[in-house]
């Protein structure tokens, strides 16, 4: 049986600063053996460890679909030494992807019901794949409307800015991005995420929500969606917390007794009501 | 001793029910033998579980600094020699100020060394020791014995300068005399006999069996750094494996931490789950800034420590 | 395979015959305690012990342990890619391990290795390379708790065979594939020796004092005991080391950090505890168990709800008292647990 603390050997494709602050950094992943890319086989919501040798390992939601083919899309926030030594790496260089870990947005599930997205930040990653997943020729019939709410503080701190024009562009999606306040060359939304989603007041009615963001975001936000009538177990979460193994064993992640890494990273509101908020 | 535990009782319940205080940190009897526990009293009910004897070997000082402001306003502290002399060097570091504690003195008759006791009765479990006395009753299964406690007292006991408490706000019992004999400049001397090399097969073999789980740090009170040197990582000081290098690593640096600042209350090496005699490296540390200043920590609040003070003259000679 | 006896006058025979056949290791005495050791005189094992100071999961779970190796250069060809440690080469015997711990290793089972994903090649590597060859104990300690633990003094959970010290001679039970060919060629037990077997087994039940309540700690609410009123109170002593975390025989939390000298590189994993502060503190400053009571709660919690809820009910501690001897304050996990069951 394979090992699976060992990641799979990845050349780094092409990077992209995507923030005006520079502090986030997309990197486009190809697996050195094609084996490896057949058994990489991920839905959106599941998340990997990325390895830099010598440096450690971070757990980054995947970004791309695989609809997109057999690259890999993380889009990585500097904050620790992995992360710092990974913006210094240039195109080209080797490192390692271990998963597909945790478990997925519950796609089969909302097949025939209205998709709500509610994005804020840096947590809109894992939310691209899901987008390009299913505004996927093979995919959009199975879902009604499909609702893309996605905020940041700037226009200069949005990510995927070409992608979410497309959706926009593509009539597939209601597509709404805000920015906290008023800019100069910005003629779209203003107002914080939750305000917008007041705004844009979609029903509960056959509906799923899917919630990604900072605490602070989730503080404002759940109120409207609770005045909207949305009961918890149409609303799904992404949790972060620290990890190391990333696959349900070095006990550093749990939430109670479910493990972010294995139960997680994708849970209900309904389920986390009755967890302690250890996240 | 237990005439001095009914004391504290008495002088706990009189603060907490008069309000003086918020709580009242000392110790009440454990579970296991020989091992009483640090016990936060906040009741006149709670307070008749206090207690004092020849097995209260933490470091309780090391309680008041764990308090968030606003945690708890005043407490009082039962505390003999080693453990008032950190209240001084916790007011002098301004971790703490002198109107927050309230300290019931007492003076130690010395604390046992459960290791030693446990050492006369090799594999053999004990499942009780009393006091009587001068002398301690081993009690196990198949055996019962009589042991001077005199025979069996922590190391940095037998060397002990000062047993009464330095600083008080009320008497619990009569100092005793200051006479435990021990020179404590020997305890460091086994080491200035060794080359380099040696010294360093000394270090290894002294802290072969580390464990890493940090109880000695834990349970000194000086050791209250927000992040320690340990578990910094942007850059990381130290590695958290079993290299040998590493062992030895932190037990030096936490020992030159303290330098200046230790008073050998011995609650490191009570702590330490696997017997390691920590106290080489801060015994022989403190010896060089009695030589080197003429400092002993933590007797009284007005001198400065040494390493936190320039003066023009300070010695030099090792630098070269 | 029905139950065998072994004259003591032939153990050391029947010990060099294992120590040929396997790396053997055994309880010995040092420096007063007992502490597991490779066993190179057979009549340097001990007989008559409590437990040994530290839990054996050392064996299988090692404090720090290299999982992979990788070239620390860029250099395009085998640089940064990461190569697998190989697994164990050589059978080992663990000789005399009490039931207790060989029950703890059954308990890790069911978190080391759960499926596909979750498996974990260093710990189901050294499991079955290793046999294990338990002593009933005969003479249980004031600390010990384990009849509490659905575990007991003569329990078979987790071993390959089972010894009764019964005086002149030792009961030997084989209980797996691995027991039984350990126990070939020995004579079988009379109906007298199994009596004394069970003789021993009712009486240690019996010498067992501490009892600690999991009734209602297993069917409360679990929000009802994380919330309760007792934690505030258990955390105050506590100094948040790593003592209770690292004697424990099933306490199993880990990290894993690079680490590189020159060209070489390693992954390596250590012994990490949930006692630590830095234990679940994110890169942004953020900690989720920030405080003291949430990281003290966490461990009884941990141990006697979630675990228990995740793993059929299996409970995460086995009785074996060392935490309760070791812990530099005295935090007495019966008391603990007893207050939660309350």
């Amino acid at each position: 049986m394979r090992n699976t603390y060992i990641p799979y050997p990845v050349r780094i494709k092409q990077t992209r600063v995507e923030t005006e602050d520079k502090m986030l950094k997309s990197f486009l992943l190809e697996f050195l053996n094609d084996s490896d890319a057949e058994a990489f086989a991920y839905t959106p919501g599941q998340f990997a460890e990325l390895s830099v040798s010598g440096y450690g390992e971070i757990p980054i939601g995947i970004a791309s679909s695989p609809t997109e083919g057999n690259d890999l899309l993380f889009t990585v926030n500097k904050v620790g030494s992995v992360t710092n030594k990974l913006h210094t790496m240039s195109e080209g260089d080797i490192m390692g992807v271990r998963g597909p870990l945790g478990n997925s947005y519950p796609l089969k599930d909302m097949e025939g019901k209205n998709v709500v997205i509610v994005a804020g930040g840096f947590a809109v990653t894992t939310l691209r794949s899901t987008m390009n997943w299913l505004l996927h020729p093979d995919h959009r019939d199975k879902y009604g409307d499909i609702t893309f709410i996605y905020g940041a503080r700037t226009p200069g701190m949005l990510l995927y800015t070409e992608e979410w024009t497309e959706w926009q562009n593509s009539g597939q999606a209601n597509v709404n991005v805000t920015i906290d306040r008023e800019a100069q060359g910005w003629d779209g939304l203003v107002g914080f995420v939750p305000t917008v989603t007041e705004q844009v007041a979609p029903k509960p009615d056959n509906a799923v929500a899917l919630i990604c963001g900072p605490p602070v975001m989730i503080r404002f936000t759940q109120p409207v969606f609770d005045k909207l009538g949305w009961q918890p177990e149409q609303i799904v979460m992404s949790l972060e917390n620290r990890m190391k193994c990333g696959i349900g064993i070095c006990g550093r992640c749990n939430v109670g007794p479910e493990y972010v890494c294995k139960d997680g990273p994708v849970f209900t509101k309904a389920q986390l009501d009755k967890l302690p908020k250890e996240y | 001793m237990e005439a001095i535990a009914q004391k504290i009782r008495e002088a706990a319940a009189k603060l907490l029910s008069e309000g003086a205080v918020d709580c009242v940190i000392g110790y009440a009897k454990g579970t296991v033998p020989m091992r009483d526990y640090p016990y936060f009293a906040y009741t006149p009910e709670e307070a008749q579980n206090l207690t004092w004897s020849p097995f209260c070997t933490n470091n309780l000082a090391n309680f008041l600094i764990r308090r968030t402001a606003g945690e708890v306003g005043k407490v009082a502290i039962v505390a003999q020699g080693c453990v008032s002399r950190s209240i001084v060097g916790l007011i002098k570091e301004n971790q703490i100020t002198r109107e927050q504690v309230y300290i019931l003195g007492v003076p130690s008759h010395g604390m046992v060394d459960r290791r030693k006791v446990e050492a006369r009765f090799p594999l053999k479990t004990i499942t009780e020791v009393l006091v009587d006395g001068e002398d301690l009753i081993v009690k196990g299964k198949g055996f019962e014995e009589r042991i001077p406690q005199k025979e069996v007292r922590r190391s940095n006991c037998y060397t002990c300068v000062q047993r009464n408490p330095v600083i008080v706000d009320e008497v619990v019992a009569e100092d005793g005399p200051n006479d435990w004999g021990g020179n404590i400049d020997a305890v460091a001397a086994p080491w200035e006999k060794l080359e380099p090399l040696q010294r360093w097969a000394a270090f290894e073999e002294t802290v072969k069996d580390c464990i890493r789980c940090y109880a000695c740090r834990d349970a000194c009170p000086l050791c209250y750094c927000h992040v320690c040197f340990v578990d910094e990582s942007q850059p990381q000081w130290c590695g958290k494996g079993q290299d040998e290098a590493d062992v030895a690593t932190f037990h030096i640096l936490r020992a030159f931490h303290c330098a200046g600042r230790c008073t050998d209350c011995g609650a490191c090496e009570s702590a330490c789950p696997m017997g390691i005699k920590v106290r080489r490296f801060t015994s022989k540390i403190e010896k060089d800034v009695r030589q080197l200043y003429d400092y002993t920590p933590g007797l009284d609040l007005e001198s400065t420590p040494p390493l936190s003070v320039y003066r023009p003259n300070d010695p030099q000679e090792f630098i070269k | 395979m029905a139950e065998k006896i072994l004259a003591k006058d032939k153990l050391g025979g029947f010990l060099e015959g294992l120590t040929s056949s396997y790396e053997v290791f055994a309880p010995q005495e040092s420096e007063g305690k007992a502490r597991w050791a490779r066993l190179e005189d057979p009549s340097g094992a001990l007989w008559e012990f409590s437990n040994t100071h530290l839990s054996p999961k050392d064996f299988f779970f090692p404090q720090s342990e290299c999982m992979m190796r990788f070239k620390n250069l860029q250099d395009g060809e085998e640089g940064m890619v990461m190569h697998s440690e190989p697994g164990l080469d050589n059978k080992r015997l663990l000789l005399n391990i009490r039931p207790c711990d060989a029950k703890a290793f059954q308990v890790l089972d069911l978190i080391f290795v759960q499926d596909e994903m979750t498996d974990d090649f260093y710990w189901r590597d050294k499991r079955e390379q290793t046999t294990l060859v338990g002593l009933g104990c005969s003479d249980p300690c004031p600390t010990c708790f384990c009849t509490s633990m659905n575990c007991g003094p003569h329990s078979t959970t987790g071993l390959d065979v089972l010894l009764v010290d019964l005086g002149d001679k030792l009961l030997v039970k084989a209980l797996t594939e691995k027991g039984e060919a350990l126990a070939q060629g020995l004579e079988d037990a009379s109906p007298d020796d199994l009596a004394a077997a069970e003789a021993q087994r009712k009486s240690s039940e019996e010498q067992i004092e501490s009892t600690v309540g999991m009734d209602q700690v297993l069917s409360r609410d679990m929000m009802e005991l994380y919330d309760a009123g007792h934690w505030s109170r258990v955390q105050e002593s506590c100094l948040n080391c790593g003592t209770c975390t690292y004697c424990c025989p099933t306490c199993h939390c880990f990290d894993i950090q690079d680490e590189t000298q020159g060209e070489d590189g390693r992954r390596v994993r250590n012994w990490d505890s949930c006692m630590s502060w830095l234990f679940t503190m994110h890169g942004t400053g953020h900690n989720p168990r920030g405080t003291k009571l949430d990281r003290v709660r966490q461990r009884f919690m941990h141990k006697f709800k979630y675990i228990p809820a995740k793993r059929g009910g299996e409970i995460g501690c086995v009785g074996c008292g060392r935490c309760v001897q070791l812990c530099p304050v005295n935090i007495d996990v019966r008391r603990v647990v007893n207050d939660m069951n309350a």
